[in-house]
C-alpha cells in the first residue's frame, strides 16, 4: 500500500494553486467577454462568423481574424491586443498546466516524481509561455 | 492522516459516484484536451513561422481541423467551460454546495444545446455545407 500525506492546512502552494484555479477560470471568462466586445466594436458583426469570433474570444491573437471578411486587420493587432492575448494565454497555460500536474499527482506513486513533475509543470508553462508571446508579437 | 492509494481499475469502474463523479472525469478529460490542443496550436504558429518547421506547423494544423477532431476538441471546451463555473461558484460560495446535484443538473441543461448546435454546426460543414 502506498500512502502519502494529506494535503497541509494554510497558506502553501496546493492552497494558492486551488485558489488560483478558480480565479482564473473567472479571469478568462472575463478576457474572453473583453475580447467578444472588442470584436463587436471592431466591426464583427458584419465581417465574422460566429465560430470565428469564438476563435477570437479564446485568444483574441490576429491570425484568428485572417480568414475572415474582415478587410483591415489593423485594428486587430495592436499592442493592446498583442498584450490581450499574451495575458490570456499566460493566464490559462499556468490554469492548464497545474491542472495537468493534478491529474499527473493522483497517478505518480514516488514522491520525488511528483516533485520533479511539479518542477517540470513550471518548467513547462515557462517555456510555452514564451513561445506563445513570441507567436502573438511576431504574426 | 494518510491517503490510501492503488485503486485497482475494477474498483474505480464499480465506484457508484454517479453524476458528481462522471462531471469529475469529463472535466479531467476535457482539461486535458485542452491542454494537448493549446500547446500543440501554440508550437504550431511557432513552427509556421520558422524555415525547417513550416511542413511540421502545416502538418499539426491540418489534424485540429479535421472535423471529428473538432467536434472532440469543441466538447473539451465547452465541457470545461460550464462544468469549471460550476465549481468555481460552490467552491468560492461553499453555502451552496447544498443544490450541487441541481447545479449538476443545470449544467446539462446548459451544456446539450449549446454542444448540440455546434456538433451540427460541424457535421453540417463536413458534409458540404
Amino acid at each position: 500500500m502506498n500512502l502519502r500525506s494529506a494535503p497541509q492546512r494554510g497558506v502553501n502552494f496546493d492552497y494558492i494553486m486551488w485558489l488560483y484555479t478558480r480565479l482564473s477560470a473567472l479571469a478568462m471568462y472575463l478576457l474572453g467577454f473583453i475580447g467578444i466586445t472588442g470584436a463587436l466594436i471592431m466591426g464583427a458583426r458584419q465581417q465574422m462568423s460566429l465560430p470565428d469570433l469564438m476563435r477570437w474570444a479564446f485568444t483574441p491573437e490576429v491570425t484568428h481574424v485572417l480568414n475572415t471578411n474582415v478587410a483591415n486587420i489593423d485594428a486587430w493587432k495592436t499592442l493592446f491586443w498583442q498584450l490581450m492575448g499574451s495575458l490570456l494565454v499566460v493566464v490559462a497555460g499556468a490554469h492548464g498546466y497545474h491542472g495537468l500536474l493534478n491529474v499527473l499527482d493522483d497517478y505518480v506513486k514516488s514522491a520525488g516524481w511528483r516533485e520533479f513533475l511539479r518542477y517540470f509543470t513550471i518548467a513547462l508553462w515557462l517555456v510555452m509561455s514564451v513561445i506563445a508571446v513570441y507567436v502573438i508579437f511576431t504574426s | 492522516m494518510a491517503l490510501k492509494r492503488d485503486v485497482s481499475l475494477k474498483d474505480a469502474l464499480r465506484y457508484q459516484g454517479k453524476g458528481p463523479m462522471l462531471t469529475y472525469i469529463l472535466h479531467r478529460i476535457g482539461g486535458l484536451g485542452i491542454v494537448i490542443f493549446v500547446s500543440l496550436h501554440v508550437l504550431a504558429g511557432f513552427m509556421l513561422n520558422q524555415p525547417w518547421g513550416s511542413s511540421a506547423g502545416i502538418f499539426i494544423d491540418s489534424i485540429y481541423e479535421y472535423w471529428v477532431f473538432q467536434i472532440f476538441i469543441f466538447f473539451c471546451v465547452i465541457f470545461h467551460m460550464i462544468n469549471g463555473l460550476r465549481i468555481t461558484i460552490l467552491d468560492l460560495w461553499p453555502k451552496l454546495i447544498e443544490y450541487q446535484r441541481e447545479a449538476i443538473w443545470l449544467e446539462w441543461v446548459v451544456f446539450l444545446p449549446v454542444y448540440g448546435i455546434a456538433v451540427y454546426t460541424i457535421v453540417q460543414n463536413a458534409l458540404g455545407g
